[in-house]
């Protein structure tokens, strides 16, 4: 090629040694680039892995097949058939007799206790409710499936390691026998855990659930959701179809935009110095989570609003004003109905945001160990993430298992309210 | 009567006022045909009516639910006997609670029982006529506010107006709360860290060297005082978000630059939203990832290396906190660069610039406000984080910068401190709120700055 | 000057391991696409490239750039269809026509910068001193160092005058020291005619300057990267008129030493200062003759409804 032009041929040499080490830093960059979005994948699945890996299991649990004798002797000696009578009674012996009845030959003191821990003492519970609710079975031999304790669930899953040495774990070794034994018989079975989405917290991780957490979180969403939508809608409203543009109006705006970043354990100190030790709102309260996250969610649903009504054309207004119609009838014929969707879409995202928060949540006691299911907004309870929370701590293997399912269940919902606000968002989507 | 049935009563009353109204308005015109000669459509005088009946009862209501607690108990705390009475006010405030759940039926007190059985049968009594009046009171108001209206109803009432205005007067309202909120916070976290620097000195919060707030029972015992130097707290909080951000910046704005520069669209549609998921997951759940998988992982690794790594190290936590962030900061970085106008990056291939020395000599540079805003934002998100701190670093005080060793953070101590029972009164309840105090203002600083910073570096290229 | 010629070797070993040779180096493939005689619809091809012919000579006697029967697509759009055109030594051509024409999609090709744009696909054949400038062996970078680009908004770096000017002679490595990057900085923008107003000021941010004297430096940016063809894409259109006059005056020294393009929508400025001038319209090269010839006595009726003011 002749350097013809001005640019002399010392120029293109130039150029052109330095195009090799200049290619190499351009796809070392890109290298970098690439590398970081691939982490942040591994990211999301090592989490995924890890979440899943560890929880799946807690949605089976094992189960013992038994034949319970409903002993009279044991549950209601005088056959008196009063409910406070077979409430009292000794329904782990009923437990304890179907056991002894397996394996006859245990027989020492020691053995025998071993032998009855094989059974969730939860098992007495259910027995007891069986009978309360028809008091007929007195007397009867029915074969149940009773939940086993936590360890031999454990087992049963594969999770404790049996070339152990018997002194570092749980289970001894004669016990793992019986388990042998009888699973070889067909006792032993792995069933739906229907009971972990329905009862509350438990210290038996084989009876504990995510009901109650469940329904303090639904009550909270729903005391938010009545609350900081209406709320946020109107202060978009006035901010962007009403307020002048003042100081004080900027004020409120910086103020929202500032909100939307305090750290949310502020919220919860608020919460606990002004409804609780202010205005002396219970403890661990649905109600008070419900008005904490409030406050929390209300800059995000003001914020997504206002950009709602943002984009609603100035075109429609200027028609309805056209026409005589007032602002105020302007804006709730016309601009709301247009910018519902809108709205709608970052209070589903701000109420997705709410129900996994806990920090808040543990400043105003919803923390508290609560076995009952609340059955309102103003009943103790917790809330699925704390309930997480709480978990997390216990040593027990089981717990390990059923928090992961939590978080798995937690998971879940944020997916589909998200994935609700996406498909919204996708459907009514309006370009004007 | 129960509130549900009071509020359900006020209902029905103002859909009947509603009604009223409407009729009376039509009346008034002079029948149907002459509807035009109303100055507003007559559902606007039903409104009228409606809201004359509902909101002074629902004003009264609110503010009964506000206070009507404290005047009661008032009231049976002035009638308790003198001993009782005269106790300092943190004790005065346990008497206060007993009576409560006495009079909810809960639990006896063996101290004292009878006289609080008496004050909460007192309680339970004057709860009970408040009730009552209340009722009669919102009735009453209803009424007489809505037969006011009634009376008042003329054509040339400028219904619509009225109306319009108290509708607006909600709507300001409503956008006030953001501001209460504000004030709220700082009202109730400043009130209770003042009372806590006159137990404590502020220097000795600000500046002291040792944390330790544990409050002996007896005054006699060792360390019964507690120590509540803050600077331990302060530095692993540093320490954390430090390490926090060391992961999240680089990962976040190279993640930034490969979507928004290189990345076919393809790609870009898959990644991006893979990587939101990140943003979307609860801290509960990556605290419980950094206890359960990154700590463990970290131990062996530094078994590995011949290194003694803390189970809960400074490092899990803040390699977490870091992934937590790297969606934040991406995808404010993203915003960042593509407000970059395409003509600079033009302007730089047009000299025969590659694309990652435009990106680093130009894009870069020009997007570097907007990034910094972005970082503010992030080491505030950072500092403020508490659920993996609190599942993942540990609650011993440390003055360390060894990231290997286990730190505590301000936001770990707040959650201790205040989680279990509690007396409002001690320095180790009121400790949490200076704690809140210190992380709000700092939080606080970081967002006006990195808002004003962000906003401006818009404004530059709009 | 022999390590130099080492790291040219360098190059181009490192260029035959990254780019896999091509199995027949013989006819370009190019030339195959700009003479498509082995079409099957010879008579069709022929009918339509008339469709397509332009008036007047499309060469340049001294010809640095020759275009030949190029196509731009921006997704289904056929933005530049069939166009041939040479830019020559020493000379300006000025693209003129209405707006959405194609003539900034023309201008745009020449140095390739429509590759920023994800959708725009480019065909035929383009060549700068008998290379074709699209081929897989053609180096972007080099190519933009050799055909330099001046746009139509001033758009300096958020820099300093003097680290806007020697970016891209540092970017290149054009300057072994300090004082020969200085050399250059000042060189080029005594070229672009600004050294005197920001001698001064060399450290101050390059945003800083008003609208013309922005641009100015736009050019001192491109010519300190010493191209042969310097593209300018209505380098007027956001400029007062005395800033013009000056980026005018400018434009003329300039074509004594490289070749120079320039899109306008002001006829008078092309009658100004350029040689030659091309009339496009929507998307086909319409005419192309001595800048005289097209304002005086325009070839085709659209050219003369243009330049006449009936319609742009």
């Amino acid at each position: 090629m002749a350097a013809t032009g001005p640019s002399s041929t010392e120029t293109l040499e130039r150029v052109r040694a330095g195009l090799a080490a200049r290619y190499r830093r351009e796809r070392r960059f890109r290298l970098f680039g690439a590398a970081s979005a691939i982490l942040g994948l591994l990211f999301v699945l090592m989490l995924f892995v890890s979440i899943f890996s560890n929880g799946y299991s807690a949605f089976w649990q094992t189960q013992v097949k038994l034949d319970i004798y409903f002993d009279p002797e044991v549950i209601d000696p005088g056959a008196t058939g009063e409910p406070q009578v077979i409430g009292k009674a000794n329904f782990d012996k009923v437990v304890r007799g179907a056991l002894y009845d397996l394996f006859p030959d245990v027989s020492g003191r020691q053995e025998r206790r071993d032998l009855k821990r094989l059974v969730s003492a939860g098992a007495g519970f259910e027995l007891r409710e069986q009978v309360l609710a028809d008091p007929a079975l007195v007397g009867q031999t029915r074969t149940l499936w009773l939940p086993a304790d936590d360890e031999v669930d454990m087992l049963v899953k594969g999770y404790i390691d049996r070339d152990l040495p018997e002194a570092s774990r749980r289970l001894k070794d004669r016990q793992i026998a019986w388990i042998d034994a009888l699973a070889e018989k067909g006792l032993v079975e792995r069933q739906f855990n229907a009971a972990f989405f329905t009862t509350g917290d438990s210290r038996e991780p084989e009876l504990a659930g995510i009901g109650g957490a469940i329904k303090g979180s639904f009550f909270m969403l729903v005391v938010t959701l009545i609350l900081s939508f209406p709320l946020g809608v109107a202060a978009a409203v006035y901010l962007e179809e009403f307020a002048p543009k003042n100081r004080w109006v900027d004020l409120i705006e910086v103020n929202i935009n500032n909100l939307a970043a305090v750290p949310s354990i502020v919220f919860g100190l608020l919460g606990l110095a002004v409804f609780i030790n202010f205005f002396g709102l219970p403890r661990s309260a649905p109600v008070v989570g419900g008005l904490v996250l409030t406050l929390m969610t209300l800059p995000t649903v003001i914020i997504a609003s206002r950009a709602a009504i943002k984009s609603v054309p100035p075109s429609v207004r200027e028609a309805a004003l056209g026409v005589g119609a007032s602002a105020m009838q302007t804006v709730f014929h016309h601009v709301i109905p247009l910018a519902m969707p809108g709205m709608l879409t970052g209070a589903i995202i701000g109420m997705a945001r709410a129900l996994g928060e806990s920090a808040p949540l543990l400043m105003i006691g919803m923390i508290a160990f609560i076995v009952e299911v609340p059955e309102t907004p103003l009943d103790p309870a917790t809330a699925l993430p704390v309930q997480i929370y709480l978990w997390a701590d216990s040593p027990e293997r089981a717990f390990v298992e059923r928090t992961s399912a939590a978080i798995i269940v937690l998971l879940a919902f944020l997916l589909v309210m998200n994935g609700l606000a996406i498909w919204m968002r996708k459907k009514f989507e309006r370009r004007w | 009567m129960r509130l549900s049935t009071l509020l359900l009563i006020l209902t029905v009353m103002a859909i009947a006022a509603f009604m009223l109204g409407r009729r009376r308005s039509i009346q008034v015109a002079g029948g149907y045909g002459a509807i035009r000669t109303l100055h507003s459509l007559p559902k606007y005088y039903g409104y009228y009516v409606a809201i004359w009946c509902g909101v002074p009862g629902l004003l009264l209501f609110g503010l009964w639910l506000s206070f009507g607690d404290a005047l009661i108990m008032g009231r049976v705390v002035a009638s308790l006997p003198e001993q009782l009475r005269d106790l300092p006010d943190a004790q005065l405030s346990l008497v206060v609670n007993d009576i409560k759940n006495m009079a909810a039926g809960q639990f006896m007190n063996p101290q004292r029982g009878a006289e609080i059985a008496v004050a909460a049968d007192l309680y339970n009594s004057l709860r009970v006529s408040a009730r009552w009046i209340l009722s009669g009171l919102i009735v009453a108001l209803g009424l007489a506010g809505s037969g006011l209206a009634w009376t008042r109803l003329r054509p040339e009432l400028r219904a619509r107006n009225r109306v319009e205005g108290i509708v607006k007067l909600g709507l300001i309202l409503a956008s006030t709360v953001a501001i209460l909120t504000t004030i709220g916070i700082l009202l109730s976290v400043l009130f209770e860290a003042i009372r806590f620097f006159q137990k404590i000195p502020m220097t000795d919060f600000l500046f002291g060297l040792t944390w330790s707030p544990q409050t002996a029972l007896r005054a006699d015992q060792v360390g019964s005082s507690g120590s509540f130097g803050a600077i331990p707290l302060f530095t692993g909080t540093l320490l954390i978000s430090a390490i926090a951000m060391l992961v999240a910046m680089p990962l976040g704005l190279m993640t930034a630059i490969f979507l928004s520069e290189y990345a076919t669209p393809r790609v870009r549609a898959w990644v991006k939203p893979a990587l939101e998921i990140l943003a979307g997951v609860p801290t509960v759940v990556y605290g419980y990832f950094a206890a359960l998988t990154v700590g463990p992982l970290l131990g062996d690794l530094g078994a590995l290396l011949g290194l003694d790594v803390a189970s809960e190290s400074a490092l899990g936590a803040g390699l977490v906190m870091g992934i937590m962030i790297i969606p934040f900061v991406s995808s404010l970085s993203d915003d960042v660069i593509n407000a970059v106008p395409q003509a600079m990056r033009d302007g730089s291939y047009g000299l025969g610039a590659t694309q990652s020395e435009t990106i680093k000599h130009v894009v870069l540079p020009a997007a570097l406000p907007g990034i910094v805003g972005g970082a503010l934002l992030a080491v505030s998100r950072a500092i403020g984080e508490t659920m993996i701190v609190v599942m993942a670093a540990g609650l011993a005080a440390n003055l360390t910068a060894n990231p290997l060793e286990a730190v505590t953070t301000v936001t770990v101590q707040i959650v201790t401190l205040l989680v279990g029972d509690q007396e409002f009164d001690s320095a180790k309840t009121l400790a949490a709120f200076a704690l809140g105090l210190v992380l709000f203002i700092v939080t606080l600083l970081l967002n006006v700055v990195a808002l004003r910073v962000v906003r401006k570096y818009r404004e530059q290229y709009e | 000057m022999d390590t130099a010629e080492q790291a040219y070797d360098m190059t181009n070993i490192e260029k035959a391991e990254t780019v896999p040779p091509r199995p027949d180096p013989g006819p370009e493939p190019a030339v195959v696409q700009f003479a498509p005689e082995a079409e099957p619809a010879e008579q069709e091809v022929a009918e339509e490239r008339a469709e397509y012919d332009t008036i007047g000579d499309v060469t340049a006697k001294d010809a640095v750039m020759t275009v030949r029967d190029c196509n731009v697509f921006y997704g289904d759009n056929h933005a530049l269809q069939h166009v041939n055109l040479d830019v020559g030594r020493n000379e300006v051509v000025a693209l003129i026509g209405p707006s959405g024409c194609g003539k900034s999609t023309f201008i745009r090709c020449l140095n390739r910068m429509n590759d920023t744009i994800e959708t725009a696909r480019v065909t035929g054949e383009i060549r700068l001193h008998g290379d074709d400038i699209n081929s897989r062996e053609t180096d972007v970078v080099l190519l933009r160092a050799r055909v330099g680009m001046v746009f139509q908004k001033p758009n300096p770096f958020p820099k300093s005058v003097y680290d806007n000017v020697a970016y891209g002679p540092k970017l290149h490595g054009l300057a072994s020291n300090r004082t020969e990057l200085d050399e250059i900085v000042e060189r080029s923008l005594l070229r672009a005619g600004l050294w005197d107003e920001v001698k001064d000021r060399l450290d101050d941010p390059g945003t800083g300057l008003s609208g013309g004297q922005q641009q100015r430096l736009c050019i001192a940016r491109t010519i300190a990267v010493d191209p042969e063809v310097i593209l300018m894409d209505e380098p007027c259109s956001a400029l007062d008129p005395i800033a013009t006059a000056k980026i005018e005056d400018l434009i003329d020294e300039l074509a004594q030493n490289y070749a120079i393009a320039i899109v306008t929508h002001s006829m008078q400025q092309a009658a100004r200062v350029s040689q030659r001038t091309a009339y496009f319209h929507l998307g086909k090269l319409i005419e192309v003759d001595s800048t005289d010839k097209v304002f005086t006595n325009p070839g085709h009726r659209l050219t003369e409804d243009y330049v006449t003011g009936r319609f742009g």
